[in-house]
């Protein structure tokens, strides 16, 4: 077992946690790990020695994935005073056995797909599927903004994943492009977090529709 | 020089308009780009731009179309904007719940809008996937604070929706667009679009399969293609019009070139069956779901948002049968925007006059304010694709591909469709338009009633007579994307 196995493990059992998690601060603190994990991959995708692009990739990943977010998202969650994840439209356990039927499926899926010859690690795709799964899940399952936010930056990691299982490499611009993104997005839904705690008093996004 | 020019010039007007604190100055700039905007554009029609950075940012023809739609329709936008922003108080009473709100400060409203501009002049330029993905991103995030702008819990909901779910489709997107260079990993420069169609027999088949579901769905989530359109219609409505006007005629538009781009790849590769399949598919149901929703509507602004649902529709569908209807697909796709846009700036002077969105409250449009009730009749029976309209040119031929393909099912499917969706129209926008009214006539301002005007009547010469330079563009895109 090398590395980038024990990584893509690693990643999966983050997944795993964030379904199965009702306290939000349970719930940052995995978020942060696996963008740490994610921000590891620029580092062993590289094939040969180590760049110093590769590295400053890994370590943008790591700033933005696992200091930046998490802080933002704990301050959000301070802001707004609320511990738990209250009444998901799916509860936990069922969660957890939807997660290990998508897991199993992720696998199956990857088996079938015929890649290319040079790939990460034999489970990488799999685990990267998984991941876009559990975020989308994330976002359609749970009912606070927060945790859907958070559910939005799995599935970015889903998809960071799978580029770097394919080592993707050349395309300078998609990797900006995933920082970006993230950044923007979580920038803006903060901002309106903030705006849906003040004026109403919860960031419960089905809740806006009522008066 | 050019092309940089119509990108760049609304984007610094955008960041300048964030630091104008004189209102007259920054609508007098607002309009200024605008029109400069369009004048651009029309330069370009005559002389075609050359190709800047490379070749990533270049102008041809369906490129040139969809630029020239969005900038026909910001040029009337914006000069309804400078009305409808004058008459737009600080502070304001919600006229369904009787709540107070504000407004987003105007600069950021102004700074937006060009803003918008500027990425949708970028998606149209684009010729690399990585560079289209984030031009399409950018729109998203520069129209969101439009959304925004009246702000209560009704308009943040959509604009949350919005945001979430568009991001959303913009990451499965970005998924596409990696496993497109996956499948072209023997190409050198593999997001190139020109280097693509060159070198279409070294693309894996498979994976470009893949790739293209992954944009149709990203991509078509930002369209409003059933069933991926539910941010549509809460953003359409909490919009102010001229915002609806835009997003219905020219931000939908924008990512369905995102979902042609992918599909000229597919054309060129020999998998036009798959994707054209498919499009047919998204076509025919999104134009289902509209026409269900449509019927029994009450809010009159939703009612036109689900119509811009069944004409995205229509649009996949004629490049979805291909070989002339590609030709009517583009020409519909001219029509909707500008009868569309022509139908929300109509519908934001029914509001102002009427402070309600319910249609049943609505009465004696033509008593009150003769001038929209006009355009709303009118507008009802140009957006039902009527004679002399220019829908009716682009339906009827759409139909009449179907037909001499031999796709009787889709006929009669995209009949069926046409006329449940006029008749749930028709009855609630005559019942506005006809009836008495208590409050007697009342003037409306001119800079509500030309805008409108103007795109109506662009839309009737349309379907009357085709110009030559405008059949040669739409020729040379039916060459494209044509599958022939």
């Amino acid at each position: 077992m090398n590395i980038a196995d024990s990584i893509m493990i690693l990643l999966l059992l983050t997944n795993l946690g964030l379904l199965a998690s009702s306290r939000l601060n349970a719930c940052i603190k995995t978020v942060a790990i696996q963008g740490l994990i994610v921000g590891l991959l620029p580092l062993v995708a590289t094939k040969g020695p180590l760049t110093i692009y590769s590295f400053l990739l890994a370590l943008l990943i790591i700033t933005v994935k696992g200091i930046v977010f998490p802080y933002l998202l704990k301050y959000t969650l301070r802001s707004v005073d609320v511990r738990r994840e209250i009444e998901p439209f799916i509860g936990y356990g069922a969660s957890i056995i939807i997660g290990i039927v998508a897991l199993i499926c992720s696998f199956w899926l990857s088996m079938h797909i015929p890649f290319p010859d040079k790939i990460l690690s034999a489970t990488a795709p799999a685990v990267a599927f998984f991941t876009i799964f559990c975020g989308l899940f994330l976002i359609v399952s749970r009912v606070k903004a927060l945790t859907q936010v958070m559910g939005y930056i799995v599935f970015e990691n889903g998809i960071y994943i799978f580029g770097s299982a394919l080592f993707i490499e050349q395309s300078f611009l998609v990797e900006l492009g995933i920082i970006l993104d993230v950044f923007v997005v979580v920038f803006i839904m903060g901002i309106m977090m903030f705006h849906i705690s003040r004026a109403f008093d919860h960031i419960d996004t089905d809740k806006l529709g009522e008066k | 020089m050019i092309l940089a020019l119509i990108i760049l010039l609304p984007a610094v007007a955008g960041l300048a308009a964030f630091f104008i604190t004189w209102p007259f100055l920054r609508r007098a700039l607002l309009l200024l780009t605008a029109v400069s905007h369009a004048a651009l554009i029309a330069f370009c029609w005559i002389v075609r731009p050359e190709p800047i950075l490379n070749g990533w940012i270049a102008l041809d023809s369906a490129g040139l179309l969809f630029m020239t739609v969005s900038g026909v329709l910001f040029l009337a936008a914006s000069i309804y904007a400078i009305g409808y922003l004058s008459r737009e108080p600080k502070e304001q009473q919600d006229t369904d719940e009787g709540f107070f709100f504000t407004n987003t400060p105007e600069n950021i409203f102004i700074a937006c809008l060009q803003l918008f501009l500027s990425a949708m002049a970028l998606v149209c330029t684009s010729q690399h996937f990585g560079l289209l993905w984030v031009a399409i991103e950018a729109t998203t995030l520069a129209s969101a604070p439009l959304i925004y702008f009246h702000r209560h819990h009704r308009s943040l909901e959509a604009t949350w929706k919005y945001v979430l779910i568009c991001s959303v489709g913009i990451g499965l997107a970005l998924l596409g667009t990696l496993i497109l260079t996956v499948s072209a990993s023997a190409i050198h420069n593999n997001l190139m679009i020109s280097e693509l169609t060159d070198n279409s027999q070294l693309i894996n088949p498979e994976w470009l399969k893949a790739a293209f579901l992954l944009f149709l769905v990203g991509y078509g989530t930002k369209m409003g293609l059933a069933p991926l359109h539910t941010w549509l219609p809460a953003a359409h409505s909490e919009s102010p019009s001229l915002v609806s006007a835009l997003l219905s005629g020219a931000l939908l538009n924008c990512s369905f070139l995102g979902i042609l781009r992918i599909h000229q790849v597919c054309v060129y590769a020999g998998q036009s069956e798959f994707s054209c399949n498919l499009l047919i598919f998204f076509g025919l149901f999104s134009m289902a779901v509209a026409a269900v929703f449509i019927i029994a509507q009450k809010d009159f602004k939703r009612m036109l948002a689900y119509s811009s649902v069944e004409h995205m529709g229509i649009l996949a569908l004629g490049v979805g049968l291909g070989g002339t209807a590609v030709f009517a697909s583009m020409y519909h796709l001219i029509n909707h925007s500008l009868t569309k846009g022509m139908l929300f700036l109509a519908a934001g002077n029914i509001i102002a006059f009427y402070k309600t969105r319910t249609s049943s409250d609505v009465k004696g449009i033509l008593k009150r304010i003769p001038a929209t009730g006009i355009l709303w009749t009118a507008g009802l029976f140009a957006i039902a694709g009527f004679p002399p309209f220019g829908l009716f040119v682009s339906e009827f031929t759409i139909f009449k591909t179907a037909f001499d393909q031999g796709h009787f099912y889709i006929c009669a499917i995209f009949l069926a469709l046409l006329a449940l969706i006029f008749a749930g129209m028709a009855y609630v926008m005559l019942n506005m338009s006809q009836g008495e009214n208590a409050d007697g006539k009342e003037k409306e301002s001119l800079l509500m009633v030309l805008p409108p005007v103007v795109l109506g009547i662009i839309t009737l010469i349309l379907g009357l007579y085709i110009p030559d330079f405008l059949t040669n563009v739409l020729n040379e895109i039916s060459i494209i994307f044509g599958a022939l």
